[in-house]
């Protein structure tokens, strides 16, 4: 089954106000619904910039000179005020400090806070934010004030406070930077989970391969602003040029890697991204 | 320069018990890793080595110095906190300014500023942002920013609160030898991190929190060989460790060349039969 085209990108160049050199150089892609696309890259490869052209941001709000154009579900990005993008789109920053509105006393008024502003009715609010919590393990802190948990906790209601809004896209920068290990995992699987039943449009920034790997469907790397990868998940992880493009490689890689210079490991398997494929590329 | 942690108690004003009774000994020059799940307390401890917060109950020595007779810009000639928000900590015009301003404030000659800001941003790779403003650039940037400030104290003691955090593969390569260059000067280095493959790496001690309480205090190796508990706290071993696990491997490999040595003594030892 062909699903519909979600995201179409064409021919994007865009430069920040008051800088010279482009974010986004001439970036071409489409992404269907229901996909979950893991962008990587080096920092400063415009990883981010990509993140805030699917939301708005760019240009709405930081303006500077964006070429080429922008479709998300048939709206044109630029022509298309922030406000209207809302419900479609959601954004969850890098810096979860940054989300948080300061306008609530507990974590469950900031997570109805986006649906509040989407006019979304209460007995429609209670259940979503209660999946939004669970989803995040934050369901004991609900009555907590946003400012009384920690970082990784504040970023678990960053995340929270997007998926109760149930847009049609996410986009997500690097959510999982300051969550424990299995808190990290969970919200791949979530992820993967909306993906993959409720066709929800997944874009996802983030540094954890393993997980990458794991669950997205599709990886594309940027570098210098340039789309230089795109392909499975387990074909572009190995790539050789992955150290040249600054994402490097799983630790599965790299010994799988070492022990083939060495002469201790089997060269005629495919290199190994996650425990699985290293499992069965050792035995 | 010595850390002892005794008995120490904190809550919130919100009410949150944070800390539950930590005790800890750091030696001088040794390199730790506090690891745990979110809200476990290990900002809030890290947060009690440098004065920010002072233990309700217990007792915070650094060096000879009580935490609670010392001011926070005492302390801050013993220890050098970096934020995990950067955005808390940078304010200056430049990246220059920033790394003087800690310096300055400990009384430091001109000279001795000037030398120390040149030496900590050739170290972090940040010369050619010198002249930057800090909101200029990136926050993997200004993240580099935040801790090449406090590094530029020169403090005997380094508290890194997440450093890894929104790093690429040469940010993290980086910061592995600034710790191991940390280390090789006698400096302690503390770090809290949920990278478990970096803390694997570059840290021979870890310090596992939950729920405000110490669940466990060794050696790395002897630490990740306590899956049931890791698992208690949230904490998914090593890439490596876990692959190890797998095939069935006598050892805790926290490095490539340690999983491949493990690999090659236990194929020689015909060890492998299991896989």
């Amino acid at each position: 089954m062909k699903r519909p085209t979600v995201i179409a990108i064409e021919h994007l160049t865009y430069t920040y106000p008051a800088t010279e050199r482009p974010a986004l150089r001439d970036l071409s892609l489409t992404i269907p619904a229901g996909q979950f696309c893991a962008v990587l890259g080096a920092n400063g490869a415009g990883k981010s910039t990509l993140c805030y052209a699917l939301a708005g941001f760019v240009p709405h709000f930081y303006r500077g000179r964006m070429e080429g154009r922008v479709m998300v579900a048939g709206h044109d990005i630029a022509a298309t005020p922030p406000s209207a993008l809302v419900g479609l789109v959601g954004l969850v920053f890098a810096n979860p400090f940054n989300q948080i509105t300061g306008a609530c006393y507990t974590v469950r008024e900031e997570v109805a806070f986006g649906l509040e502003n989407l006019g979304v009715p209460p007995a429609e609010m209670e259940p979503r934010i209660a999946q939004a919590l669970a989803v995040t393990g934050l369901t004991d802190l609900a009555d907590r004030s946003p400012f009384a948990l920690s970082g990784g906790q504040q970023q678990r209601l960053a995340l929270a406070a997007v998926l109760a809004m149930q847009p049609q896209v996410l986009v997500l920068d690097e959510p999982t930077s300051q969550l424990d290990p299995a808190g990290t995992r969970e919200v791949f699987a979530v992820l993967g989970a909306l993906a993959a039943r409720h066709h929800t449009t997944v874009v996802l920034v983030s540094q954890a391969l393993e997980w990458v790997a794991t669950y997205a469907d599709r990886v594309i790397v940027l570098a210098e602003g340039r789309l230089v990868a795109d392909g499975a998940p387990t074909d572009v992880l190995t790539r050789p040029e992955m150290e040249t493009w600054g994402v490097g490689a799983t630790r599965y890689t790299q010994a799988a890697r070492r022990g083939q210079a060495q002469g201790l490991a089997p060269t005629d398997r495919p290199l190994p991204v996650t425990l699985p494929q290293a499992v069965a590329f050792w035995s | 320069m010595r850390v002892v942690v005794t008995d120490v108690v904190f809550r919130y004003p919100s009410g949150v018990q944070a800390l539950a009774g930590v005790s800890l000994e750091i030696a001088a020059g040794e390199a730790v890793a506090i690891i745990g799940e979110n809200g476990a307390g290990k900002t809030t401890l890290a947060r009690h080595l440098n004065g920010l917060l002072r233990p309700q109950q217990g007792r915070v020595l650094i060096g000879d110095w009580d935490t609670r007779e010392h001011t926070v810009a005492q302390l801050a000639h013993r220890v050098g906190y970096v934020f995990q928000n950067p955005d808390d900590q940078l304010f200056e015009r430049t990246v220059r300014r920033e790394l003087a301003f800690g310096p300055r404030n400990l009384g430091r000659s001109e000279a001795e500023i000037q030398a120390a800001v040149a030496r900590t941003l050739a170290k972090l790779g940040l010369d050619a942002l010198a002249e930057s403003h800090p909101y200029d650039l990136s926050l993997a940037q200004r993240r580099l920013v935040a801790m090449a400030a406090v590094l530029a104290m020169e403090t005997p003691i380094v508290v890194l609160d997440e450093p890894t955090t929104g790093q690429d593969a040469a940010g993290t390569a980086l910061l592995g030898r600034v710790i191991a260059d940390l280390r090789a000067e006698g400096r302690t280095v503390i770090v809290i991190s949920h990278d478990m493959d970096f803390v694997a790496e570059h840290f021979p001690r870890l310090i596992v929190m939950a729920d405000g309480r110490i669940l466990a205090d060794g050696p790395t190796e002897a630490v990740l060989a306590q899956t049931g508990l890791l698992a208690q706290a949230q904490i998914d071993p090593p890439q490596l460790v876990r692959l190890a696990a797998a095939l069935g491997l006598p050892g805790i490999p926290t490095t490539v060349d340690a999983f491949l040595a493990l690999w090659a003594r236990a194929r020689a030892t015909g060890g492998l039969d299991r896989v």
